[in-house]
């Protein structure tokens, strides 16, 4: 049960991770923002600065 | 006692994996079950993973889990950061799975199943895990540089150089040919045009959810994103038999490819989060599923491959595309066995992430495995076509003629039986008014799609429901490429630009952006014209260019990979990336000699230019010759700035040997991980 537990927890992981949402949670931790229309706005902003240019492969 | 049941275990796996393959490659006159290419491909990642990328990981790289990685020593909360090795073989794998794994192996089944099946295997095992692996370990142990960067560093400014301009080159090209394939698919049919153009909404609805609603739930909003297209695949069942309005949807290619021009430049320009950013969010929402769901498909229904082993077209003469198995089997599946694309990934976000540099052995080589079984995926969809339909549906009207019927005799002529009623029963089938000339592969992928399918859920009434599922699974990830790919680009051209004229470089600056997005979209929409305009259908000249600058991409990233291997003092195990490159420069090299200088016009550029100069001129003559011209100067060109690479490196690597010239290897320091000790 802890093993199926376990890779249910790190499959909802990864897709947090690929939907980017673990990326705005350690940014609103980062800034200590609430999550709001605003803070996803600077989230993007930031994401642009910093040339956030994830190639998709063919 | 444990290490004879291991002995006995993967003793077997060999021997189950040499029997599949023994039945796949011997089996002749009779259609074989496709479980024998999936036990085949299980048994040769099995063995592949077990033993080859495990003497990378010990002999040739010495992987450390006690060394601190970028990820630990420069986690910043942003672009680097520990992962969960899972974590990052799913962010890994999304990025490298994009539609090229299912389009080449579709065209490449033209051979008959047999030589893309044997390419993906050795190609995957032998070469394109082992590129993606080394390129990875490389970046963990550089703070994550890029590939251009890495090349630069060491081999050269030349390497730097050329890797810079083949990265520029093939997002062109290749962008250019994924959007002929959309617009191949979509031509006439108004029930892909309008399940297509309703993903535009969609997304832009996603983007304000995303921005304003519900801020950062990206799975809930494309959970509800993919319900909605979902519907828009019922509604498009309405739209093509609702006359008035199927008339508005039923697009010439021209039509579509001007729309899609449009499109790519809006969505190049557009802000990132209302467009690109919720369209690649659905994107890989559909992939994922449909990937896993195809998967399941083939392993429930088993079916039956009814396409030969070998075809005649092995002598070069195939109406796909012309050229010989050797090489041309080779750069039509680039994706599923080896892509240089793979290494701007895996130099790119992917190092960032990485733990410990023992997980560089999962997430490289192993999601390049899973990359490569999509790719067999692809090979058994098309393969359970008939094949007098397979070739119906992929041969250009240049070659089998224009009416159904002349086609239909073309093509059992050829000794592959198929009829115009069947195809025009085919077609009403799926939904289309005719399944004839729909070159590029993904309608053809589509309909073997529909077949596993509604075989396994729903039955010959789903048919037509599942055939536009895959169809808009395959636009929506393909354009997706196309958003990214052109933003990619962009920054790229801005980046060059700004040692220029400072403001160019700016990604905020509207003029710089309208003016680079322009740039990329004019550099791709010429490309797509090209196809659009071409009497052989297009694919036959892009998706070989496009092999080929894919190819030599991987041909400077084995290279860099080499010198950093002997720089390390492991000369003979050099081999291993070696024998690929050796390889990958006599493929691309030959196809690169055959696609400018071949006598025949179905194959050299240069030669379909003279023999447009001979024939009798039309309005679009004078463009093509200059098209054909076009093409022969990017492949010598190509050619020419990979060759530069080579001999540097070949020099350095000389030098290295000889003890003639200094090593350095441009490493970051070994500093201990502070991590808890690896769970083994």
């Amino acid at each position: 049960m802890r093993q199926i537990v376990r890779v249910l927890t790190i499959l909802r992981e990864a897709l947090r991770e690929i939907f980017d949402e673990g990326s705005y949670t350690r940014f609103l931790r980062r800034t200590q923002m609430p999550s709001s229309p605003r803070a996803y706005a600077a989230y993007w902003e930031e994401r642009e600065a910093s040339h956030a240019r994830k190639p998709r492969c063919c | 006692m444990n290490k004879t049941f291991s002995i006995f275990a993967w003793a077997a796996v060999a021997c189950l994996g040499a029997v599949a393959i023994a039945v796949v490659a011997l089996r002749r006159g009779e259609p074989i079950n496709a479980l024998w290419l999936v036990a085949a491909a299980a048994c040769c990642y099995a063995l592949g993973y077990r033993f080859y990328s495990r003497f990378i990981s010990v002999k040739v790289l010495a992987l450390d889990s006690r060394r601190a990685t970028p990820a630990e020593r420069l986690e910043n909360g942003r672009d680097f950061l520990v992962t969960n090795k899972w974590v990052v073989f799913g962010h890994h794998f999304a990025a490298i799975a994009g539609p090229g794994p299912l389009v080449g192996p579709v065209l490449a089944v033209q051979f008959g199943y047999l030589p893309g099946t044997l390419w993906i295997l050795a190609g995957a095992v032998f070469a394109g895990c082992v590129q993606d692996f080394v390129i990875l370990v490389f970046s963990v142990r550089r703070d994550g540089k890029s590939l251009t960067e890495m090349a630069k560093e060491e081999t050269g400014r030349v390497g730097g150089f050329v890797a810079y301009v083949a990265v520029i080159a093939i997002l062109v090209i290749l962008l250019g040919v994924c959007a002929l394939i959309v617009v191949n698919a979509l031509k006439s049919s108004p029930w892909g045009t309008f399940t297509i153009a309703m993903t535009i909404p969609i997304a832009l609805l996603m983007g304000i959810y995303l921005r304003r609603i519900r801020p950062g739930k990206v799975m809930e909003v494309s959970l509800l994103g993919f319900i909605l297209v979902l519907l828009a695949i019922f509604g498009g069942q309405w739209v093509s038999q609702t006359e008035s309005v199927a008339r508005i949807f039923s697009l010439s290619a021209p039509t579509l490819a001007i729309l899609i021009i449009v499109y790519g430049f809006a969505a190049s320009a557009l802000p990132v989060w209302l467009l690109l950013a919720p369209r690649d969010y659905l994107s890989t929402f559909v992939k994922l599923g449909t990937i896993g769901l195809l998967a399941a498909g083939i392993v429930v229904l088993h079916p039956t491959l009814h396409m030969p082993a070998l075809t005649r077209f092995v002598d070069g003469t195939g109406p796909v595309f012309a050229g010989k198995i050797f090489p041309f089997a080779f750069i039509t599946i680039a994706c599923g066995a080896i892509s240089g694309f793979h290494s701007l990934i895996a130099s790119g976000t992917t190092p960032k992430l990485i733990a410990r540099e023992t997980e560089t052995r999962l997430v490289g080589y192993g999601a390049m495995m899973a990359e490569s079984a999509v790719a067999i995926m692809a090979v058994i969809a098309a393969c359970v076509l008939q094949p007098g339909v397979y070739f119906a549906i992929n041969s250009p009207a240049g070659i089998v003629g224009q009416a159904p019927e002349a086609a239909a005799a073309t093509i059992s002529n050829w000794g592959f039986p198929v009829s115009a009623g069947e195809m025009q029963t085919l077609a009403r089938a799926v939904g289309e008014q005719t399944l004839f000339n729909r070159t590029g592969g993904a309608p053809a992928f589509a309909v073997g799609m529909a077949n596993i399918f509604s075989h396994t859920l729903g039955g010959q009434a789903l048919m037509a429901i599942w055939y536009h599922f895959a169809i808009m699974f395959e636009a929506l990830f393909i354009l997706t490429v196309l958003d990214a790919g052109t933003r990619v680009a962009r920054f790229m051209i801005q980046d060059a630009l700004t040692h220029v004229y400072k403001p160019l470089g700016r990604t905020s600056w509207y003029p710089s952006i309208l003016a680079t997005s322009a740039l990329v979209v004019g550099a791709w929409g010429y490309f797509l014209w090209q196809g659009v305009k071409d009497p052989l259908g297009g694919i036959n000249s892009l998706w070989p260019l496009f092999g080929i600058a894919n190819q030599l991409l991987a041909t400077v990233a084995l290279c860099v990979a080499t010198t950093v291997i002997i720089k390390m003092h492991k000369t003979r195990y050099a081999s291993i990336t070696l024998l690929p490159l050796g390889w990958l420069v006599a493929v691309t090299y030959t196809a690169a000699w055959h696609k400018i200088f071949d006598a025949s016009s179905r194959i050299g550029f240069l030669a379909q230019a003279r023999s447009l100069e001979v024939g009798t001129p039309t309005a679009t003559t004078a463009r093509l010759i200059v098209n054909n011209r076009l093409d022969a100067a990017v492949t010598a060109t190509l050619v020419v700035l990979v060759s530069l690479v080579l001999f540097e490196s070949i020099v350095a690597w000389v030098g290295f040997v000889r003890g003639s010239r200094a090593v350095f290897l441009k490493e970051s320091p070994f500093v201990r991980t502070r991590l808890a000790t690896e769970e083994q």
